[in-house]
């Protein structure tokens, strides 16, 4: 509809355009301005925050939040370590074992494969819950406190590895079959025609992988108790939720414990949050239409 | 298995050999699966086995094969203690609004960009409205206390300075349904129009152009055009969320209303009550039956919606 050419707008269009430009507007704003917010509140110095609370056009500069946050920096820069090793461990495991399994699924000469589908699909039907599961993990696996269990968990999505099936079957047959011919073997066959064609597949599963690593605080807080394993999303998680707490006390009227407070925390706790989104906001720009694509590449049935 | 040699079936120890042949002429194949097979097993298949735990008085120090049967007592707790009915209500009101809700919003957004012909506005909200898509629920909280927050929160300091009382959600639960609405179709809006977008572009142009030159206006154009070929796609998107509408968003309710009593009123599901008589460890059992009673209802659900799919179109059917 876009490449139609108007020469003149009639009312009923006037009117939709209004309705359509003004929703958008409000709704993308309200979207972006939280972002704003903190990202201008963590520049805000404590006795404007104090007297004016969060601001949209900041009054005094001061980096003093960031101060704060870095004033004892061995945690953050731990927790950035992990979340980091863990993103980085994690992805490359979970594309690797969803495009393997996602190839023999689409092998046509591979006879179980229809077996083997439902096999793993099963699991997305039917799950055991939380309970048992945990568990397992914890009293059988000794997932406490290692960085497995805070990789493991997510590391074989079985919708990603749909994704990587439908994509592998548009891959011709024909290339397998030549290599074959050649004495090529599986495997090789795998790692070295079919991965260098399924480079946009590599892609957005590694993107939706990655993301979905560096937003994990879920298995960090079933798994890990020790302070210099965990990562920051559940680091960004206790500082905000111990304030939570304070706020909980001020809100039953134990004004006392408002006394001892003089870390400036309304400011901390958004120079934090900066420093936790600060990577995927700084690569938004480049990743998303990897992730506009990775939804169509999906859109083909199981 | 071995369909392509028939005549070998008829004699059993001649099959044998054929599917050992199948099986070593495939090896490769089958070892680049066992990796993804034994992960399974042990993450999804045991625990289902796990879900026994639901019958079995659970003791850490015994394990899952030591601790002994109880029969139902562990439902009957958890019948006695009057939550299954508000929190079954509970979690699935929530995601009935969420899909209704999301929808809207969803099929909105695609249609209004859609039509924006101003290329940079187009690009920039259609980013904007993604952004939400890419934090984690820990950062949302963030984003409720910079928003909503009692001391510093901007609406707060914009009542403040209107004169009015401040308002704060912390200990009232009555904003909290719309909130986490709120929250949710603020997540999760700019990804899932992407899906309407990509059918919208499917739509066949020419409709559009013969229902100009007879003189519709563009509000006909969207509701006699537009909607109608996207119904296929809402439709398959409803029952896919459908079928889930049983297991709520852990993570969402987790951290907006956590362990706050008050919030919990109107708040609570049951993959929150499964997680807290969990990690209380003394109700390990009653965690377990929950979690089985949820397993139960959502494997059921699944199955229904999937069986309505097959029967309104075979081809957008899971299996």
């Amino acid at each position: 509809m876009n490449a139609r050419i108007k020469l003149k707008k009639t009312p009923d269009h006037v009117v939709f355009d209004i309705v359509s430009y003004g929703l958008t507007f409000i709704f993308g704003m309200m979207c972006l301005i939280p972002f704003y917010l903190i990202f201008i509140s963590s520049f805000a110095s404590d006795s404007a925050l104090l007297r004016n609370g969060y601001r949209l056009i900041p009054k005094e500069f001061s980096l003093n939040s960031y101060q704060w946050v870095f004033k004892s920096p061995q945690r953050i820069f731990l927790a950035y370590r992990n979340t980091i090793f863990v993103t980085v461990t994690g992805t490359a495991l979970s594309v690797l074992l969803s495009t393997m399994t996602g190839y023999v699924l689409a092998r046509k000469d591979f006879p179980w494969r229809n077996g083997f589908s439902l096999f793993y699909f099963f699991t997305t039907l039917f799950n055991g819950g939380l309970v048992p599961w945990y568990i397992l993990c914890t009293q059988y696996l000794g997932f406490k406190n290692k960085f497995i269990s805070m990789i493991l968990p997510m590391a074989f999505p079985v919708w990603n590895m749909i994704i990587a099936k439908n994509y592998m079957k548009g891959i011709p047959y024909e290339i397998i079959e030549s290599a074959k011919v050649d004495g090529a073997n599986d495997i090789l066959i795998f790692f070295r025609l079919i991965l260098p064609v399924a480079t946009p597949l590599i892609a957005t599963l590694g993107l939706f992988s990655a993301l979905t690593y560096w937003n994990d605080w879920y298995n960090c807080m079933l798994f890990v108790t020790d302070k210099n394993k965990q990562n920051l999303q559940y680091f960004l998680q206790e500082m905000l939720g111990s304030i939570e707490a304070l706020k909980q006390l001020i809100a039953k009227g134990e004004s006392s414990v408002l006394d001892n407070v003089t870390l400036p925390q309304a400011g901390i706790k958004m120079a934090m949050t900066c420093v936790v989104v600060g990577p995927i906001i700084f690569l938004y720009p480049m990743i998303q239409k990897y992730f506009i694509k990775g939804l169509t590449i999906g859109a083909v049935k199981g | 298995m071995g369909k392509q040699d028939k005549p070998l079936k008829t004699a059993n120890s001649v099959h044998k050999q054929g599917f050992m042949k199948e099986v070593s002429a495939n090896k490769l194949l089958l070892l680049m699966l066992l990796p993804s097979v034994l992960y399974v097993i042990i993450f999804s298949y045991i625990p289902m086995g796990g879900v026994l735990l639901a019958f079995k008085n659970y003791n850490f120090a015994k394990g899952f094969f030591g601790s002994p049967w109880c029969g139902l007592s562990n439902f009957k707790f958890l019948i006695i203690s009057d939550k299954l009915w508000p929190l079954t209500r509970n979690t699935l009101l929530y995601n009935f609004a969420f899909i209704v809700v999301g929808m809207i919003m969803e099929v909105g957004f695609a249609i209004f960009i859609n039509e924006i012909t101003c290329r940079w506005f187009k690009k920039a909200f259609q980013s904007f409205m993604f952004l939400p898509y890419f934090i984690s629920w820990v950062v949302v909280v963030a984003v409720e206390e910079a928003v909503f927050g009692y001391e510093y929160g901007i609406i707060n300091q914009l009542l403040v300075s209107l004169g009015m009382k401040k308002i704060n959600i912390y200990v009232n639960s009555a904003p909290w349904p719309f909130l986490l609405v709120l929250f949710r179709v603020w997540k999760t809006t700019g990804y899932g129009s992407i899906v309407y977008m990509a059918a919208i572009a499917g739509i066949n142009q020419e409709m559009y152009e013969a229902a100009e030159i007879d003189g519709s206006n563009i509000w006909q154009r969207i509701f006699r055009i537009t909607i109608p070929n996207l119904v296929p796609t809402m439709f398959i998107m409803f029952l896919l969320a459908v079928g889930n509408i049983f297991r709520g968003d852990f993570g969402m309710f987790f951290q907006l209303i956590g362990n706050n009593s008050v919030l919990l009123e109107v708040g609570d599901i049951l993959d929150l009550f499964i997680y807290r008589a969990m990690v209380s460890s003394s109700n390990i059992g009653m965690a377990s039956a929950a979690g089985f009673y949820q397993s139960v209802l959502c494997f059921i659900t699944i199955m229904t919606t999937n069986w309505l799919v097959k029967k309104y179109n075979p081809e957008y059917s899971l299996y």
